[in-house]
């Protein structure tokens, strides 16, 4: 089913505490070269057809102000993906 | 004088709302989040809990309620609305009060009685206070620390609507140490602290006088039953 990807991701000066215990954990299991993880989310709204450009419009603006807080998170992208 | 409480999936303090407008002397009204009709009450109280599970950030379904879009409306007629911990999140998430709140500092679910002082009385929910009043009513939380752009807060400080700030302990990273907010036109407050939980003398926390005798919440209900008399 052809569908839209939304990613949000926590603001860079936010704190992220999931990314830090993540980055805590790759550390002490050896994983030295990894500096610093941050953790978002990737949200997939399912279409019966290809969205159309309105669609894609509209899948941003719900991403602006359903699926993201402008206040502690950014909308990294949104994008059609084909199967 | 009628006062709804709505009740979301996942709502918790639905009942100890009810039973916080009745000892004020007000008649609680349940309401429903999947309504769209808050009915003929005088006044509303978002009570606290995780409603939706806290699924995508916390308040933000529930922001999308049928009945919210009552609510938002008549809120901005001038309706009291009162948010407690997730009802302030609500809020927030309703964009009738501005900023955000994000998990605690220290990452704990903090759970204590909390001090704080009364900054603002300019508001249909803290009307009985007198500024600068200290009070300690129950926090319990794991995402109330409040944040907003530098921006925002400036103006939130250079207009007064910080109506409680915490004392002592910050227990959650609050900026400016913010515990409870109102709009501009104060009919609209948002808190993270339980003022339902401190009402009734022998439930409320531990004050000077006697082992769980605080019932400094009871004001915060007072104050709706009053400003919606003069109204």
């Amino acid at each position: 089913m052809p569908k839209i990807i939304v990613q949000v991701m926590p603001k860079q000066d936010l704190l992220d505490p999931q990314g830090k215990a993540v980055a805590r954990a790759l550390e002490r299991s050896g994983h030295q070269a990894i500096k610093a993880v941050r953790i978002g989310k990737r949200i997939e709204l399912y279409y019966a057809t290809t969205p159309t450009d309105a669609q894609l419009q509209e899948a941003q603006k719900i991403a602006e102000n359903f699926l993201s807080n402008g206040v502690i998170e950014d909308v990294v992208e949104v994008f059609i993906e084909q199967d | 004088m009628k006062i709804g409480v709505v009740t979301f999936p996942g709502s918790l303090d639905d009942r100890d709302a009810a039973r916080a407008i009745r000892l004020a002397g007000g008649e609680p009204v349940a309401l429903w989040h999947a309504d769209s009709s808050i009915k003929k009450v005088d006044a509303v109280v978002l009570p606290g809990g995780f409603s939706y599970g806290d699924y995508l950030r916390c308040g933000a379904i529930a922001a999308q309620a049928p009945i919210m879009k009552s609510i938002i409306k008549k809120a901005g007629q001038g309706l009291p609305v009162l948010g407690i911990c997730n009802g302030f999140q609500i809020l927030v998430e309703s964009h009738l009060l501005p900023g955000g709140l994000i998990r605690n500092e220290k990452q704990h679910f903090v759970c204590r009685d909390q001090k704080l002082r009364v900054e603002n009385i300019d508001s249909a929910w803290t009307s009985e206070f007198q500024v600068g009043d200290e009070i300690t009513i129950p926090l319990k939380n794991g995402e109330g620390g409040y944040i907003a752009t530098e921006e925002t807060l400036k103006m939130l400080e250079g207009e007064g609507r910080v109506v409680f700030r915490y004392l002592e302990v910050n227990p959650n990273g609050s900026m400016n140490d913010i515990a409870g907010l109102r709009n501009e036109r104060g009919n609209v407050v948002g808190l993270m602290p339980h003022p339902e939980h401190a009402v009734e003398p022998g439930f409320g926390p531990d004050s000077p006088v006697a082992m769980r005798s605080g019932i400094d919440g009871l004001k915060i209900f007072q104050s709706v039953l009053k400003s919606v008399i003069t109204a």
